[in-house]
């Protein structure tokens, strides 16, 4: 089923416009403090409560850093058919499982699902990685963390559609800016959360950059992360700071689960280290 | 064999020989450059759906050009279809992931640097540099660096494949065959064919 806006059949249909003096009838609580500190935003959280899919090559079953996976899912491609399955060839690479581990360690009481949208190769793997973002966002997690990005431009839209279909049901795709000046998607979407590396080796140091397409900077550089055969490796990449940032925000829903991926994205902003400040 | 067609396939032949030294430079370079023990680029051969290693500095030089492999699986399959690099170090020797680089490397790295090779939105392979220092810490200048020997890679391997392309296409292989053929008939034709033959393609230009 699609999960693109004008398909689906929400129980409660969008507002197209707010009669008079009908503004009581949306009144909202806002518990907001005057200052959004880290204490407020996540001091406490364990991600508990909280639906986190991995769309990369696979999580490693039983790996110590990982723990639990609550499903795991196989995205494959026969023609123009894409079909998600149950899965248990665990991980083709290693990067899930790195990737899964680095949430973990943030966010150690999350619920994680992997998605593999890897092993069907290379031809194709547009449609795939694009199926299994639809079947994640169908699924109603609160976030999907992807590492991951395609150049093709015939996707584009409708990996843009796909953005902002998750954006208003409540999904915070967290996805990995390139380091290169490549025209990649969908990082550079407004509604996902985009995510490069800086060099500090704190998992829980992160900013806000005032000058996107990249919007925020977290530790990518040398991070042992889990691997597989339950080993580790020390590795580098903005694939891996997205993952912080995907925990960073598992930790902040946990604690605040009504909040929007708009007030989401805005915590984050307004807890960044060059934005607060000193903690 | 024509003129023309001599002429057009001694271009695409010492073409293909400068794009492929120029290829090789690059993985020289970057091998140079970050102190590495080998560095390859691996082009994808979208028709089999494989990754083939196609240059080769260092170890691994003499035997691994032609190998290859699965384009989604292990690390560089993983670069490919992601389109993101990634920096692996201190690999631990008996993880699965040494038995399949050391199954397609030749040997086992204990640290790997991958990045995608891409040519506005098409993906044309991988460059990989095996096993630099380990004594000095990684640095993402040194990220921005793999990514600027990527383009130039990435270059020389567009480069090459459209000369291999070029000669297929001369050899009466592939799409292009028969533009060949027509500018070999062309060539051999009387004078007076020959103008009709290139008055059929200007209207053809011009229709198109």
């Amino acid at each position: 089923m699609s999960v693109l806006a004008h398909e689906t059949e929400d129980e409660e249909l969008p507002a197209w416009s707010l009669p008079a003096s009908a503004g009581e009838s949306i009144r909202l609580p806002s518990t907001w403090p005057e200052r959004v500190t880290r204490e407020w935003a996540f001091g406490g959280a364990t991600g508990a409560g909280v639906r986190v899919c991995v769309l990369d090559s696979g999580i490693e079953l039983d790996h110590p850093l990982v723990g639990a996976v609550q499903r795991s899912v196989a995205v494959s491609r026969d023609g123009d058919e894409i079909s998600v399955a149950d899965d248990d060839a665990g991980d083709l690479c290693g990067h899930g499982t790195a990737c899964a581990g680095i949430i973990r360690s943030l966010a150690p009481e999350c619920e994680l699902t992997s998605v593999r949208v890897l092993g069907e190769g290379y031809t194709g793997s547009a449609a795939v990685l694009l199926g299994g973002l639809e079947w994640a966002i169908a699924q109603g997690f609160h976030i999907v963390n992807m590492s991951l990005s395609t150049t093709k431009k015939q996707y584009a839209e409708q990996l843009h559609e796909l953005a902002d279909a998750a954006y208003f049901k409540r999904t915070m795709l967290v996805a990995s800016a390139h380091n290169m000046p490549v025209e990649s998607f969908p990082w550079r979407f407004a509604s996902v959360v985009s995510v490069g590396s800086h060099e500090e080796d704190d998992p829980l140091a992160y900013f806000y950059n005032p000058a996107p397409p990249v919007e925020f900077f977290a530790r990518g550089l040398s991070v042992d992360v889990a691997w597989l055969g339950g080993g580790t490796v020390n590795s580098t990449g903005n694939s891996l700071a997205t993952p912080h940032i995907a925990g960073i925000c598992a930790l902040v829903l946990s604690k605040h689960p009504e909040l929007t991926p708009f007030q989401l994205k805005s915590v984050l902003h307004l807890t960044a280290n060059n934005v607060e400040g000193e903690q | 064999m024509s003129d023309l067609n001599a002429a057009v396939a001694a271009g695409v032949v010492g073409a293909e020989d400068a794009y492929r030294s120029l290829l090789g430079a690059t993985v020289e370079v970057a091998r140079a450059i970050f102190r590495a023990k080998a560095s390859s680029v691996l082009l994808l051969d979208e028709e089999t759906d494989e990754l083939v290693f196609e240059a080769i500095s260092g170890a691994g030089a003499g035997e691994l050009v032609g190998k290859r492999f699965p384009s989604s699986t292990g690390v560089a399959g993983w670069v490919l279809v992601t389109r993101q690099p990634l920096v692996l170090d201190d690999v631990a020797a008996d993880t699965r992931f040494s038995q399949e680089t050391a199954e397609s490397t030749g040997y086992v790295p204990k640290g790997l640097m991958a990045v995608p090779l891409l040519v506005e939105e098409r993906a044309l392979g991988v460059l990989e540099v095996l096993d630099r220092p380990s004594d000095t810490r990684f640095t993402l200048a040194e990220m921005d660096l793999l990514g600027l020997f990527a383009n130039q890679a990435a270059v020389a391997l567009d480069l090459l494949q459209r000369a291999r392309r070029a000669r297929a296409a001369l050899d009466g292989e592939g799409d292009l065959g028969a533009l060949a053929r027509i500018a070999a008939t062309l060539d051999g034709a009387s004078e007076e064919r020959r103008a009709a033959g290139l008055a059929l393609l200007a209207a053809l230009e011009k229709l198109l």
